[in-house]
């Protein structure tokens, strides 16, 4: 029983981060309709970016002020990035087929993951430990320190602050009209280069915030950590229903703790295989995930 | 008479690669002839995938995973078993023959879900086979698991890589041209459309998922018994998508549009082999820069020689067009 309360903290902090990243898939997806490879390397970016600025800012004292403002500095950084993908690779296909689309993001993903094999090298860097861990309670049975606290707290503000903005705001509401039918939406005078834009920001901010979440509970940075954790996302998005905010949350949520459990039942090497028969059983029997809605292909 | 010319041709290159062969392993370095067959294992990869990928428009981002399925049986039965048969020349040809339809066998269970799932999903349900497929393959000790599987006997040679590679090309080649091959197209080009005009939709995707991956293995059989030594990680992620590169270069459906997308793609890294460090980088460059340029590929979906013909025969499209605008 405590092993299994265990199994599930331990799931949740995981599945929260895995949620976080999953959003950005899930909203590119919902608007413009392609998997967004890059994505889990703006991820990656954002970690690198967190190292830094939490090195320019050594000098600040109080550890929660050190954490926001790497937070924030890394939420900048993803944003740059991934408005200048969004600008130069995949605006000029915004009307070429999805194949296409696909194979470009992948491009982008490979050179961002080269590039920054060649910026920062392959060796792992380890991330600043910006907050001191401190177990809360517990120390044989049970345990929760104040790491997985903060990560599973500031994942849900988020993860509510996102759903509030799609929901109840102008911005939010253009959003869901572009992802309805993003040529219509552009006919009733929504400015849909715009809200792609938008959309990018938040989704690139929220995997800035995930990577320094990410960063305080594993701190082993490497350029190619983006690689999994991106796959595993996506499947967490794809599990809730792609283009539902509350499906990727439950689904990042799902698979931190299926992962969890799976090692805890000793079978560790098959961690990273989870992720995908979870997908393809979903897919073969709700092909459209657990809160999406399957569109009929008209002729 | 045609069939004696096909069969006199067939021999002719039979006879030249061979001629090749001895002559390429007395004068030409070992570096140079080891880039040379790993091409060669690269072509037939690129042409299988391109039936999938390129002529039936289904995303497939696994080929690793087959070319994986193919190397570790037939390393399986060359090289675990013990058995002398499998020892001998023909028996390696057979081991990898098996490879190869055991990855067909694979092919058909990852085709399945293909039936359901179009575009990204497929993609990513693909990729995911891959990985099990890998990760698979790490956790059986008999095969190495993560140590990899070494000692394999060193039998393919410059000879049967391009005599395979030939023969993938001719088969693959007249399967497109064959009406099954056909009706295979037409899937890409319109499901819903192809599936009106009475086309078995659901048993071309399989078909064209199983020769494809039939292929793949047998690359991976030769793959596995040229180097001598595979381990789970040579069929990652990263080796599919180098795959998808060398179709997506050389133009989705266009079958000689693929080898010359294998040869860019395997020669490219060596002769950038100075700017080692950037080399990754600008692989990826020269793929979205080719997606931005040129949206279907080099070749687009027609083959090298029909891009060539078609600008001889443009003039008297205009002469035929300027005709009906007198009339």
């Amino acid at each position: 029983m405590q092993s299994f309360i265990q199994n599930i903290i331990n799931g949740l902090a995981q599945g929260s981060v895995y949620a976080l990243v999953a959003l950005g898939y899930t909203m590119v997806y919902g608007v413009l309709q392609f998997i967004n490879f890059a994505h889990s390397d703006i991820f990656m970016l954002g970690a690198f970016a967190g190292i830094y600025v939490a090195a320019w800012f050594a000098g600040v004292n109080s550890s929660i002020l050190l954490t926001c403002i790497v937070m924030i500095g890394s939420m900048m950084f993803c944003t740059a990035v991934g408005l200048t993908v969004e600008r130069i690779a995949y605006r000029p296909l915004r009307k070429a087929p999805r194949l296409n689309v696909l194979i470009t993001a992948i491009g982008v993903s490979l050179f961002l993951e080269n590039l920054g094999q060649v910026v920062f090298g392959s060796d792992p860097r380890v991330f600043p430990a910006l907050i001191q861990t401190q177990s809360l309670f517990g120390e044989n049975d049970v345990s929760l320190n104040n790491i997985q606290v903060l990560v599973v707290v500031v994942s849900f503000v988020l993860m509510f602050t996102l759903q509030w903005i799609v929901k109840h705001t102008k911005l939010g509401n253009a959003m869901r009209a572009v992802s309805f039918d993003l040529e219509v939406a552009n006919l009733m005078g929504i400015p849909t280069d715009r809200i792609i834009m938008f959309t990018f920001i938040m989704g690139s901010s929220l995997a800035g915030v995930a990577s320094v979440l990410y960063g305080l509970s594993y701190p082993k940075i490497e350029p190619m950590m983006g690689v999994i954790l991106g796959i595993k996302a996506f499947v967490a998005a794809v599990f809730g229903g792609i283009g539902s905010i509350t499906g990727a949350a439950i689904g990042g949520i799902v698979l931190g703790l299926a992962e969890s459990f799976v090692v805890y039942y000793g079978l560790a090497s098959f961690r990273d295989a989870i992720a995908f028969g979870i997908l393809i059983l979903i897919l073969l029997f709700r092909p459209a995930g657990l809160f999406g809605v399957l569109r009929r292909e008209k002729v | 008479m045609n069939a004696l010319k096909q069969l006199g041709a067939f021999v002719l290159i039979v006879g030249a690669l061979f001629g090749l062969n001895l002559l390429l392993e007395e004068t030409i370095n070992p570096y140079v002839l080891r880039v040379v067959i790993n091409c060669g294992i690269a072509i037939i990869l690129a042409l299988s995938l391109n039936l999938v990928n390129g002529c039936a428009g289904q995303f497939s981002l696994g080929h690793a995973g087959f070319m994986g399925v193919g190397a570790y049986l037939s390393a399986f039965l060359t090289t675990v078993l013990q058995i002398p048969f499998f020892q001998s020349g023909p028996g390696v040809a057979v081991a990898i023959l098996a490879g190869g339809l055991a990855a067909a066998v694979a092919g058909y269970l990852v085709g399945l879900p293909s039936l359901r799932l179009r575009g990204d999903y497929l993609a990513i349900v693909t990729l995911g086979f891959g990985e099990i497929i890998r990760i698979t393959f790490l956790n059986i000790p008999e095969v190495g698991g993560a140590r990899g599987l070494p000692a394999i006997p060193r039998v393919s040679n410059f000879f049967w890589v391009y005599l395979i590679a030939t023969l993938t090309f001719i088969i693959l080649l007249r399967i497109v041209r064959s009406s099954a091959g056909r009706a295979i197209i037409s899937i890409r080009e319109n499901e819903i459309a192809a599936e009106s005009m009475g086309i078995n939709v659901a048993r071309y995707k399989i078909v064209a998922f199983v020769i494809s991956s039939f292929f793949a293995g047998i690359a991976g059989g030769l793959f596995a018994h040229y180097q001598g030594f595979i381990d789970p990680n040579t069929f990652n992620f990263t080796r599919s998508v180098e795959v998808v590169i060398m179709v997506v270069i050389g133009g989705m459906g266009s079958l000689s549009g693929s080898i010359i997308g294998a040869i860019i793609v395997s020669v490219l890294p060596e002769v950038l082999r100075g700017f080692s460090q950037y080399r990754l980088v600008i692989f990826p460059l020269v793929l979205i820069v080719v997606m931005l340029v040129r949206p279907h590929g080099l070749f687009g979906f027609q083959e090298v020689w029909q891009v060539f013909k078609k600008k001889r025969v443009e003039p008297k499209k205009n002469a035929v067009l300027n005709q009906a605008e007198v009339l």
